[in-house]
């Protein structure tokens, strides 16, 4: 028997598919099993298909796995869309009364669940729990196990009520019955018992917010929008019971525009966003980047163009968050890979903006704003905050001509505006002030403008305060931590990636070496700005370079091209479904 | 070691830089009376913060010594309701043109006076774009021949008074900007007034419209017997645009504010306990 197996659970939004999955995902966890899930919604509330992958392991888990091993069909529909990702020998679970399958390559499991809940537990609504039963009774975990989740829930929810618990232990308990006594186990898929570990379930964007209270992030601004609004929600319940503030914007725009005038506050803000709230706010950005203050963007990225496809995963903005805004705008442009990710990059997130003064936009996807992970709870330590370089009064020493550690003359006086709010600084950081009594007086402008903030449009001063600004970026290139690399040191083939997908990569690297092939992969945290030494020595350690990412331009590849001029392998997927292993694991085969 | 500055006359207000504005602008009056507002609430220049978008009148805060933010076109008041969230001690008045905040910003009007956030907006209303030369704005009368309006201008004139009204702002006054006294008094109020205070200041551009004249003739202090509590008579008195009415129109001083509210609720704040929090995904 394997400890390990993924299931996919297909069938019609409304009908608990979601919910369903949601449950077993937790009770695996909680049974101390390794878990991975992926999850696809239509944008309708009600109908369409929709479908719930887990993947279950007593192994750790880096990727939703190439194929399912078990394929529980709620409808015709469900099987003849997903039928081509179950792995050959699979099992199929059906409801003969919704269809048979015709294939005779695979296991096949009837179990009546329509009947079951109608006539058993005669409540249609408990179809999902009675699925749960039938995977309990052949996979596991046990029916305590999942019992629990669906108590726990629904203690939780608005529709409790004595009765749907009551039909709920039913449809488990009967169902579990039902296939313990008329189903003849056929496949070796088994989650046995497992030691217990310390662990957390939970998704990137509740990551994304935990991230957000740890950075003590103290205002939250934004406009629903999905794969984002869980974010929004989150901050909204969370944030004013540690002291923070949050406002629903009329628009993206208003909601950025409202996080810049909190953080000249002094406050740390934020707002979560997708691609079309993102065009929005591209003004603003250009802004921040001027004015130099802080903000933190999460964009939850969605398929596009345009309204595009708001519940599918793309990787196709960061060519636009790199650049977004008209003029020369630097900003910082971080892309967590993984929950555990979510959860520490958002704290150094805040750290930077802080730090460099600086948009800081994070880019997570669809496919990880939703994707559940069991993350070993020492992932989600207190880390340390770094704070704003800022202008005291009495960090001034006048007399000497220097203003806190920075060696460059400035004059302060009383006589508020001689406060060089943008002061030349070797580093590019200059201090900065934060309204309150006794503080440093100045004006924040989006015109250009001289060391002391004032408008001005000499062609020395432009020069130099561009300079200025970018000089933030060379700073922040010594100071950040550098990606590491994955894999062989005398590697031949060279993977670089980006964001959600680095848990596909390493398990493609790891399929490779195995099979004997030289790989290693660089994973970017940061792209802005990108690991200048260490990327450029992966380049020169491997002969053929490849570029996987979920976009059809190849955005990646092509910063890389023309930073570095390099060629590299495109290896681009954009249906709107993650790279599994196996995609990318073949696409090393190809060049090998 | 800087002091924190005693501030008593409006000459404590004004910057370094010097205003940018045509000789004759209106915005010259509605600076001053800023200036003596100020002044007369004696608030700290280092606890007060000037926020504007884009336009000719959006220079205002490079001319005041308070904190200043001149931000993008139309975007001043989702700033400053975001930096009066943040920071409710803080003294915020916003200010604008008819183009930032009638035209592209027009929008976040409805929210600001939903919301009821205790900031102070001065509209300095010249009926014209000034920054880009003279094209129609939304408070352009209709007919009126631009630029941008060969043939006339084919709108209707916007009423900003009359959509403050509708929009139940929570202060909504009218000042001009030849009587700054009058106008001065109108931003103090609206500055003490908690929640959002609109205050509508005509303010002549003599370069590209000069409606100098005309308003002298024509503006008239409120009927002595107007009620500031009752909205609907205020609309009536909104309505006249041939002659218009100076003074408050309308506030209502017992409405919530969302600063207010806000910061009530955080009063049981306690730190963040990442540990208990994350218990919750255990």
């Amino acid at each position: 028997m394997e400890n390990e197996v993924t299931i996919r659970i297909g069938g019609e939004s409304g009908e608990g598919t979601i919910s369903g999955g949601d449950i077993l995902a937790l009770a695996a966890a909680r049974w101390g099993y390794h878990i991975y899930t992926f999850r696809t919604f239509p944008a309708e509330i009600l109908g369409g298909p929709c479908l719930f992958q887990v993947r279950m392991s007593d192994q750790p888990v880096k990727s939703m796995g190439d194929y399912a091993d078990v394929l529980i069909c709620l409808n015709q529909e469900a099987y003849d869309r997903s039928i081509k990702d179950l792995r050959h020998g699979g099992v199929i679970i059906y409801d003969p009364s919704d269809f048979t399958p015709e294939s005779n390559d695979y296991i096949t499991y009837a179990i009546p669940f329509n009947e079951i809940a109608r006539k058993e537990v005669q409540l249609f609504q408990t179809k999902n729990m009675v699925m749960l039963g039938a995977i309990s009774a052949l996979f596991g975990p046990p029916l305590e196990a999942i019992a629990q989740v669906v108590e726990s829930k629904l203690s939780k929810s608005r529709k409790a009520n004595a009765l749907l618990m009551e039909k709920n232990q039913l449809a488990l308990e009967v169902s579990y019955k039902y296939v313990k006594e008329h189903i003849t186990k056929r496949d070796t898929h088994q989650l046995g018992r497992v030691s217990k570990a310390n662990r957390v379930v939970l998704n990137g964007n509740q990551a994304v917010v935990a991230g957000a209270l740890a950075a003590q992030c103290g205002f939250f601004a934004g406009y629903p929008i999905t794969p984002a609004s869980d974010i929004m929600e989150g901050l909204a319940k969370e944030l004013p019971l540690v002291g923070g503030t949050f406002l629903q914007a009329e628009d993206e725009i208003a909601a950025l525009a409202a996080v810049i005038g909190a953080s000249f506050g002094g406050v740390r803000g934020m707002t979560a966003t997708s691609g079309p709230g993102l065009s929005l706010m591209t003004e603003l950005i250009g802004f921040a980047s001027m004015t130099e203050l802080p903000a933190v963007i999460v964009d939850a990225q969605r398929g596009g163009p345009s309204t595009g496809l708001p519940t599918k995963m793309e990787q196709s903005d960061l060519s636009f968050a790199l650049n977004a805004g008209h003029g020369d705008a630097p900003r910082m442009v971080l892309a967590p890979a993984n929950v555990a990710d979510c959860y520490s990059m958002m704290v150094q997130a805040f750290n930077m903006a802080d730090r460099y003064q600086m948009p800081v936009l994070f880019l997570t996807d669809q496919s990880l704003t939703a994707r559940v992970e069991s993350v070993e709870r020492s992932a989600f330590q207190k880390l340390p905050l770094q704070g704003r370089l800022e202008a005291h009064p009495e960090g001034v020493d006048v007399k000497n001509g220097t203003y806190g550690h920075i060696a460059e003359p400035v004059t302060v006086s009383a006589n508020a505006h001689d406060y060089a709010r943008y002061v030349y600084s070797e580093t590019g950081i200059s201090p900065i002030s934060t309204p309150g009594a006794g503080s440093l007086v100045y004006t924040a402008t989006g015109l250009e403008h001289t060391q002391h903030g004032h408008p001005d449009y000499e062609p020395e001063d432009h020069t130099a305060m561009i300079q200025k600004r970018y000089r933030k970026l060379e700073t922040a290139m010594k100071e950040l931590p550098q990606p590491t690399r994955y894999g062989d040191d005398d590697a031949t083939v060279g993977l670089i990636g980006w964001g959600s997908t680095e848990g596909a990569i390493q398990e493609a690297v790891d399929r490779a070496r195995a099979k004997g092939y030289k790989v290693a992969a660089l994973h970017l945290r940061v792209i802005s700005p990108l690991p200048d030494e260490t990327l450029q020595r992966f380049l020169s350690s491997v002969k053929t370079l490849m570029v996987p990412e979920c976009n059809y331009s190849g955005q990646l590849a092509n910063l890389l091209g023309a930073k570095y001029g390099v060629q590299p392998i495109r290896v681009n997927k954009y249906g709107g479904i993650p790279f599994t292993a196996g995609d990318i694991l073949h696409a090393i085969e190809e060049v090998c | 070691m800087a002091q924190p500055i005693v501030t008593l006359t409006p000459k404590d207000f004004k910057s370094e830089v010097k205003p940018t504005w045509c000789p004759g602008c209106g915005d010259f009056g509605v600076l001053n009376a800023t200036y003596t507002a100020l002044a007369s609430l004696k608030r700290p220049v280092d606890e007060t913060v000037v926020v504007s978008g884009i336009g000719c009148s959006s220079r205002f805060p490079h001319f005041v010594s308070t904190y200043g933010f001149h931000s993008v076109h139309g975007r001043a008041l989702p700033v400053a309701q975001g930096m009066k969230m943040a920071r409710p001690d803080l003294t915020i008045v916003t200010v604008g043109g008819d183009g930032d905040m009638f035209s592209i910003g027009a929008g976040h009007l409805l929210h600001a006076a939903l919301r009821n956030i205790d900031i102070t907006l001065v509209v300095m209303d010249n009926e014209i774009y000034g920054l880009t030369k003279g094209q129609t704005s939304p408070t352009s009368p209709t007919g009126h021949t631009t630029k941008s309006t060969p043939y006339g201008l084919l709108a209707s004139q916007f009423n900003p008074i009359a959509t403050a009204l509708s929009l139940n702002v929570s202060f909504v006054a009218r000042g001009f900007s030849s009587k700054p006294k009058d106008l001065a008094a109108l931003i103090e109020q609206g500055i003490q007034h908690k929640g959002f205070s609109f205050i509508h200041a005509l303010s002549p551009c003599p370069t590209f419209h000069n409606t100098m004249d005309v308003w002298k003739a024509n503006v008239q202090p409120l009927p002595t017997d107007h009620d500031p509590s009752q909205r609907f008579k205020a609309m009536e008195l909104a309505l006249e645009t041939e002659k218009p009415y100076i003074g408050v129109f309308y506030h209502d001083e017992e409405r919530q504010t969302m600063d207010q509210a806000a910061h009530h609720l955080v009063q049981q704040a306690k730190p963040f306990d990442l540990d208990k929090y994350m218990s919750r995904y255990a």
